[in-house]
């Protein structure tokens, strides 16, 4: 069952220089307790997406076609229809979302006992006592002393400490969504680990569903069940995490991949990928990712390709080359098991 | 090769409003012509300090630095001016360091010109034009009228790298310097900044928190750990990986998320006693990972600092340094005596 249905999502941003096509024609599905990353790099439109689930995007944000289903007891509902009070109550209780733990994803002059307070309230838990106690289990789930952290102030948290709670906020009016925005970005090495592993084991826990925003391919690698890979605002590949890192049939993911560097196994080969994204304002007909591909033939400038299900059903790819791709790169998991070649 | 810059048991302190803290502690780094060495380690372990020293840019509170054999502070002002100029710093973000109100071609004509490497006119035009060549910006025509915001991330760090090579620095110390470029195109900047060992003789430092990047940098070279201020451990690259010697480091490396389902989710972990940093300010004693450190013994660890010491490697291929007083008594490496190796 899907808790999280977006079909054909386009958002344009309205600029003083006309409109920027942020995100073009993107569908997904996250089933129950389901865990999907959504990765790219800056200017993607992975951030974009992810805000619009919750309808957190900037004023400038327009979506232009489309809709975000959300299906809770049977019930679908459009989250673009939601008034202010069903808005109010959908976010967090049902989706919640956890930013980067800056800083900023905190009011600095209440303690973090307010916090949790002021999320309480406002979710229509009355009584003080049932939050402190909500709030001291979900401190002991996160592995913080609700004691010492409770009376603290956000600046006197620790990065990872922050992450923590963040989390644990999140987790408040017990939501079956959970979208995490770049959650380890910025965390040193021991840090990133603790939070991927508590990331993993509260899910065992509590089955949320958690869809995940990030540019380190490492971190989907370690959570992810499905994959979505993101360029120039659409969907370029779709599927199983070990089918995209395996069997990669969009050579923006076969790029990605091999821009990043291991730390065990063998080095293997390692390469940018040349070229830069386009610019969103001013899309040429035609594949966006052609100007930097190695695959490109001709016929990729005609039009932008459909996304097409490539080896199997459940993996889809915006490629009219795929099949050269699949030849070119075949199934990279045995060697990479073996003997650690892959790349 | 040969010494051309020389840390040699360099500490530096800061005043904080709560005390003092020891950012780099005792650190003996020797840097080799043509070299490229990476420091690597979390926030607060020193290296961005240690970096500093290394350019000039901060005077240790104890320690001497050599550059090729000089005393760099110990001698006139003029030494330290021309050893400045020799050393240059990359920063980590291209979108701060660069004047946002100049053009590429005034950025580099600025020290072009300010340390008599180019004369006006024509000349600081075909000079800066050599320049962005040199890092790939071309055809140079086209950058040197732009200014910062016309141009991408990796475009900005290219135009900071060719500053810092306009005035012929013999060491070139790169503060994460490709932390805040997208994925797809760090390792272009990675090759140019090793092409600049390679073709040029210049000695780079990489700062990174970033393992798997300082293994692509410095898969021919060195890399340094560092923990609380302390080198931690030093040696080839790739011993490192393969085979830390040191608990921390062999910590780090089992704890790091691979770009590979099947690797990443069957990696071994180290466990530590204590996911707690101690503060600089109240340091441990003895040795300061004693506290988190699965191989501590009391009456040892927490009596006395370990000396960076040589280790021999598995592979019998050389020696390694490290400062843990387990792996040098046992003459094993922490991965093995952690069953991680």
């Amino acid at each position: 069952m899907n808790v999280i249905s977006v079909r054909d999502l386009s958002i344009d941003y309205l600029t003083g220089h006309g409109p920027v096509h942020a995100v073009r024609d993107v569908s997904f599905d996250v089933a129950a307790g389901e865990t999907v990353a959504i990765i790219g790099e800056s200017g993607s439109g992975k951030t974009t997406v992810a805000a619009s689930l919750v309808r957190l995007s900037p004023r400038s944000a327009r979506i232009t076609n489309g809709e975000i289903l959300y299906t809770k007891d049977g019930l679908t509902t459009d989250v673009r229809t939601l008034d202010e009070e069903e808005l109010r109550r959908y976010r967090w209780s049902d989706c919640a979302m956890v930013f980067q733990a800056a800083l900023s994803a905190f009011n600095p002059v209440i303690s973090i006992w307010e916090q949790f307070l002021d999320t309480g309230r406002a979710h229509g838990m009355r009584d003080r006592h049932a939050v402190r106690e909500r709030a001291g289990e979900l401190l002991d789930l996160v592995h913080l002393d609700p004691k010492r952290v409770l009376p603290s102030y956000p600046h006197e948290l620790s990065g990872g400490m922050r992450q923590r709670v963040l989390i644990a906020m999140s987790l408040l009016l017990r939501p079956q969504v959970i979208i995490l925005d770049e959650p380890t970005t910025a965390l040193d090495i021991l840090t990133q680990r603790s939070i991927i592993d508590l990331l993993g084991t509260l899910r065992e826990q509590l089955g949320f569903a958690m869809i995940f925003i990030s540019h380190d391919l490492s971190i989907a690698a370690e959570l992810a069940d499905r994959m979505i890979t993101m360029y120039a605002g659409t969907i370029v590949e779709r599927a199983a995490v070990r089918d995209l890192f395996y069997r990669p049939r969009h050579p923006y993911s076969v790029g990605l991949l091999r821009a990043v560097p291991r730390v065990s196994g063998s080095l293997g080969s390692v390469a940018s990928i040349p070229g830069q994204p386009p610019d969103l304002r001013r899309l040429r007909p035609g594949c966006t990712y052609q100007p930097r591909c190695p695959f490109a033939v001709a016929e990729c400038g005609d039009r932008e390709p459909d996304l097409v299900p490539v080896d199997t059903p459940a993996h889809d790819a915006r490629c009219i080359r795929w099949q050269a791709v699949a030849e070119a790169v075949g199934d990279t998991s045995v060697p990479a098991v073996k003997t650690g070649t892959a790349g | 090769m040969s010494a051309l810059l020389e840390l040699d048991h360099i500490s530096r302190s800061f005043a904080v409003p709560a005390g003092r803290i020891t950012a780099v502690d005792d650190v003996t780094l020797v840097l080799e012509r043509g070299e490229s060495v990476c420091l690597v380690g979390e926030s607060g372990c020193g290296k961005t300090t240690t970096g500093r020293l290394l350019a000039g840019l901060l005077r240790p509170t104890s320690g001497v630095v050599r550059f090729e054999g000089n005393d760099v502070w110990g001698s006139t002002s003029g030494s330290l001016a021309a050893f400045r100029r020799s050393v240059q710093l990359v920063h980590q973000d291209p979108y701060a360091s660069l004047n946002p109100t100049r053009t590429v071609f005034q950025t580099l004509a600025a020290p072009l010109l300010r340390h008599h490497k180019a004369r006006r006119g024509r000349d600081v035009a075909a000079k800066a034009t050599t320049l962005l060549e040199r890092v790939g910006l071309t055809p140079a025509d086209d950058f040197l009228a732009k200014y910062p915001h016309q141009l991408s991330g990796g475009q900005r760090q290219r135009v900071a790298i060719a500053r810092a090579l306009s005035v012929e620095p013999r060491v070139i110390v790169a503060d994460e310097a490709v932390s805040m470029v997208d994925v797809s195109i760090r390792i272009t900047l990675l090759d140019l900044l090793l092409a600049l060992g390679t073709e040029f003789g210049v000695t780079i430092v990489l700062i990174t928190h970033d393992l798997a990047v300082a293994r692509y940098f410095g898969r021919a070279g060195r890399v340094g750990v560092m923990y609380l201020g302390r080198m931690v451990e030093l040696g080839r690259t790739e011993t490192l990986v393969a085979d830390p010697a040191h608990p921390y480091a062999a910590a780090l490396i089992a704890a790091i998320p691979e770009a590979d389902p099947t690797i990443t989710r069957s990696k071994q972990r180290v466990a530590l006693r204590s996911a707690e940093v101690p503060s600089l300010l109240r340091l441990p004693p003895g040795c300061t990972f004693h506290p988190r450190c699965p191989l501590a013994e009391p009456g040892l660890c927490d009596v006395a600092v370990p000396a960076l010491l040589p280790l021999p490697t598995a592979a019998g291929t050389g020696t390694r340094d490290v400062a843990c007083h387990v792996a040098q008594r046992e003459r094993r490496p922490a991965a093995e005596l952690l069953g991680v190796g």
